[in-house]
């Protein structure tokens, strides 16, 4: 995910300083993985440069000045090129689970070990996002809900492999 | 070595260390021809919430009939409480399914032309509860799954969604000590599927029911603590 672009759109609300920017990010989008403070002041000096915000105002501080963060009109048409812009669907044609199924297959291994012990994996990954999710604010809840859609699609594609087995075990002996 | 005898790392899965209330050992069951259970086993603790998933026709619906005593198996046993259900008479079978099991089934199975308090209030008046105190209880479990808005509305008047909180009232309202629950978000869509999971587990916990949940939903598996895999009538792993 694009944090410059995040940013720019959180700044959309109104002006406001790194830290707060930090704050909102971590608390919104950020569940796992809270944005570092570099990366935040490193983003808005990109987006300074390229005229998308402006420093509204700098204020002292305890320690160094504050600068407060405004998005600018070219800013603005940014986050709205960038909304209409569909994302590129990920696509998973390297899956690295399809590869040991097929070496488990080719070295006489049992592929079925393979598969149930990663649907155990997802399995206790899902219960977990459920738990949170069930604790969590709705925005907490969409993200969970996404995670768990993808896993539930990765466990419907062992089950359909599960079926197929016998059929994919003589194509690579073949 | 040959790579064939190579062994796996078991998943990272807790072994149940609560004593079993309902077990299912090596139960086998055929209709006619066909053998719907060859070999499945499982165990649920008290309060333990157990997720049964496999393919369709895999023999998971006909595992939860034999543990809920509805069907009897051809061989194996199954012990609640650590009695065989078999080895009960007919009468004290019926009264174990009405008293300390509760059921939710895909579609509701709502009484239709009993109207929805009418219908939770059912399992008390059946087990000699009387009209008022069997109607109050009734209220406040409707209340619990928010449906208490729909109270005098027949099935036929209600969402689906709305039938099946009615029906996991009408499955807790006894209190029972394990609630078996057969796709009971098979006919919803994800939000209202999702609200009566949310519904039934919080429920289950807050009373101390077990709930032996049989889904082929993934996203529905993960409100349970655990989940038995049954494939082509085993418990393989188990």
């Amino acid at each position: 995910m694009s944090i410059s672009k995040t940013m720019l759109g959180l700044l959309e609300a109104g002006p406001s300083h790194g830290y707060d920017l930090k704050r909102e990010y971590d608390e919104t989008f950020g569940i796992d993985r809270p944005v570092a403070y570099g990366q935040v002041y490193a983003s808005l000096l990109r987006l300074l440069k390229h005229g998308l915000v402006t420093v509204d105002a700098i204020e002292p501080g305890d320690g160094p000045e504050r600068k407060r963060y405004a998005i600018t009109e070219d800013g603005v048409a940014d986050v709205e090129a960038w909304l209409a812009q569909p994302e590129k669907p990920d696509l998973y044609l390297q899956s690295t689970l399809y590869t040991k199924v097929v070496l488990a297959l080719r070295s006489g291994r049992s592929a079925v070990e393979v598969l149930d012990t990663q649907r155990a994996e997802h399995l206790r990954l899902m219960r977990e996002l459920t738990r949170r999710k069930t604790v969590g604010r709705l925005a907490d809840q969409l993200i969970c809900d996404h995670a768990l859609f993808h896993l539930e699609a990765d466990l419907r594609w062992l089950e359909l492999t599960a079926a197929r087995l016998g059929q994919l075990g003589r194509e690579v002996a073949a | 070595m040959n790579p064939a005898t190579h062994t796996r790392t078991q998943p990272a899965e807790p072994a149940p260390v609560r004593p079993a209330l309902l077990s299912c050992r090596n139960v086998a069951k055929r209709f006619g021809g066909t053998a719907a259970l060859r070999d499945a086993s499982m165990d649920v603790a008290v309060g333990e919430i157990l997720a049964v998933m496999g393919p369709s026709g895999s023999g998971k619906s006909t595992l939860l009939h034999c543990a809920a005593g509805i069907l009897t198996p051809d061989s194996g046993e199954v012990l609640f409480d650590g009695s065989s259900i078999a080895s009960l008479g007919d009468a004290r079978r019926s009264e174990l399914r009405r008293t300390a099991f509760g059921f939710v089934f895909q579609f509701g199975r709502l009484v239709p032309e009993l109207t929805c308090v009418e219908n939770v209030a059912l399992p008390l008046r059946l087990s000699g509860a009387g009209r008022r105190d069997a109607t109050r209880q009734a209220v406040s479990w409707l209340a619990r799954l928010e449906v208490d808005d729909v109270a005098v509305k027949i099935p036929g008047q209600v969402s689906g969604g709305q039938a099946q909180r009615v029906a996991v009232a009408r499955a807790l309202v006894t209190e029972p000590r394990v609630v078996f629950a057969d796709e009971p978000t098979g006919a919803l869509d994800s939000l209202n599927g999702e609200r009566v999971m949310q519904l039934l587990t919080s429920s289950a916990r807050e009373t101390g029911a077990a709930v032996v949940l049989v889904t082929h939903e993934a996203r529905v598996a993960a409100y349970a603590d655990r989940e038995v895999v049954v494939r082509d009538g085993c418990t393989p792993g188990r």
